[in-house]
């Protein structure tokens, strides 16, 4: 058994364990893309990033490959983490805006903004699929191609592929081919965030943070919302000349 | 690929089957690209899928999946190339040429590439043919290339490659010198070592003028006999690194006194050898 503290909670789980599979063992969340229980880890999407470490020595790593240390210290949402994964919901926002799973991620974690050149990717590269293909339905018949900006997804010469057996498990799995619902806003990067909640608690407990999913008061504070309040208080305040 | 054509495989010394990498190399390196059927037969031989294969054939820049020419052309781009006008040079091969980069001349003669960094970055603009580097290539030098590379680069040099001079040689493994005074080959002292084929096990005197191709030995070696090498100090094998250019038989190394290495085909009768100072 190894020993370990997620969030200051001391935790013991075999060797080999994963920090995701700890973490979401004693109940913590971490948001994953790229990861799927059924699947072997692949840390392609950065979105399970934990802080491990103390500061100011400590450091970002994705949870789903790092396996747990003796004595390791693992933080799930100090400032640093939100700070991070929101840019990488950001960044996956710029590539596939219309994903709703990717949407979904920049609603829930409070992702109000995407600052970069917008692209209309249909793949994220996750190698969901992939794995998939190979690990669940033992085919192998798509696989990655070409490397660096030209690594696409596919079957070899691009042809229908003999290994294939139109299972569909690949779209099943797909985080991308769920098209997100075309709210009124459907020509921003962000759609209408009907699920935007900013979570009251952060900038008063710092680090210590509630981990109620979904989180209660967010979701009753509703017109109180913390970027309703900064809008309304911008557009009231008196124009500076 | 013709399909009767077959894909020789290798084993490694314990047995293990070669890696993919090496294979697709060898197919790359006798049809000058990967035909499907290559890719085909190499997932069967390994027993991997097919999109493993042809993932690392397109993952790998030295591998292509089109035909390419019999002589490639790298016009380097790569920062300190490109200040110095590697991106002119690249414009005037396409222009000799008449093809654009990536491209291969109808008459499967050249195919033209870019690359960054050959990383010989003071000589720049670089550019190589066929692993042959040209430095301060300027546009006006662009068509001498491409004539010096159609008469054929290695015949220039293996002509280049025939003055006859003496070397001095000692074994890779003991470094004791492998000269012998007392044998004299083309009147010089002889490069002594014991070769065995079959169930031969003798000496073999060389000649120690390199470009000279006479030797003496205790028993007649058949012509396309394929010996292997011993030091007769260490009885080291004297393997080379890599494989016989011309024949595809291993080398036979040996260390040239002042620094360097000489390589030279075990296979009797064939002359491909490789000079590294
Ligand atoms: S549909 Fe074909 S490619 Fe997709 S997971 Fe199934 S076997 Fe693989
Ligand atoms: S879930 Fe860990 S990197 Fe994607
Ligand atoms: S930049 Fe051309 S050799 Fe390095």
């Amino acid at each position: 058994m190894i020993n370990l503290k997620i969030n200051g909670l001391d935790v013991s789980v075999e060797e080999g364990t994963t920090i995701l599979e700890a973490a979401r063992f004693i109940g913590f969340p971490i948001p994953t893309l790229c990861h799927n229980d059924g699947l072997s880890p692949y840390g392609a999407c950065r979105l399970c990033l934990v802080e491990i470490g103390e500061p100011p020595r400590s450091k970002l790593v994705t949870s789903c490959t790092y396996p747990v240390e003796e004595g390791l210290i693992v933080r799930t949402d100090t400032e640093r983490v939100i700070r991070t994964r929101k840019m990488v919901i950001e960044l996956l926002l710029a590539s596939s805006p219309m994903s709703k799973t990717i949407q979904d991620l920049a609603s829930k974690y409070d992702v109000h903004q995407q600052r970069f050149k917008q692209e209309f990717e249909e793949c994220i590269m996750c190698g969901l699929c992939t794995r998939m293909c190979e690990e669940q339905m033992m085919a192998k018949a798509i696989g990655f191609r070409g490397r660096g900006q030209n690594r696409s997804i596919g079957t070899p010469f691009d042809i229908t592929s003999e290994e294939c057996r139109r299972c569909g498990a690949c779209m099943y799995i797909c985080p991308i081919c769920m098209a997100r619902c075309q709210g009124p806003q459907e020509e921003s990067p962000l759609c209408n965030a009907c699920l935007n909640l900013s979570p009251p608690c952060v900038e008063t407990y710092g680090q210590k943070m509630c981990y109620m999913d979904p989180c209660v008061a967010c979701e009753l504070a509703g017109p109180y919302r913390k970027d309703k309040q900064r809008k309304e208080k911008e557009e009231s305040a008196p124009v500076a000349r | 690929m013709e399909s009767d054509a077959q894909l020789e495989t290798r084993h490694n010394a314990d047995g293990e089957l070669e890696s993919v990498i090496s294979m697709l190399e060898r197919v790359q390196a006798r049809y000058n690209y990967l035909p499907e059927e290559a890719l085909r037969k190499v997932a069967a031989e390994t027993g991997r899928s097919m999109v493993d294969i042809y993932g690392v054939a397109t993952f790998y820049r030295a591998f292509s999946l089109k035909p390419r020419g019999k002589h490639l052309v790298s016009v380097c781009l790569g920062t300190a190339c490109h200040v110095r006008g590697g991106p002119i040079i690249a414009e005037e091969f396409e222009r000799q040429l008449g093809i654009r980069r990536g491209e291969t001349t109808a008459d499967k003669e050249f195919t033209l590439e870019t690359v960054n960094c050959l990383g010989a970055c003071a000589l720049g603009p670089i550019v190589t043919v066929d692993g042959h580097y040209f430095s301060h290539v300027s546009t006006g030098r662009v068509k001498k290339i491409l004539q010096q590379a159609r008469e054929g680069l290695d015949v220039v040099e293996v002509k280049a490659d025939e003055r006859v001079f003496p070397v001095e040689v000692s074994c890779p493994h003991c470094n004791h010198s492998l000269m012998d005074e007392r044998h004299l080959v083309d009147g010089r002292p002889s490069i002594r070592v014991t070769i065995s084929f079959g169930k031969k096990h003798g000496w073999l005197c060389l000649s120690s003028l390199y470009g000279s191709y006479n030797v003496e030995s205790e028993y007649p070696i058949p012509d396309n006999i394929v010996a292997h090498f011993f030091c007769p100090h260490c009885h080291g094998e004297l393997l080379g690194t890599t494989d016989c250019p011309e024949c595809g038989a291993p080398m036979v190394r040996m260390m040239i006194r002042g620094g360097g290495m000489v390589q030279i085909c075990s296979r009797r009768g064939c002359k491909g050898h490789i000079l590294d100072i």
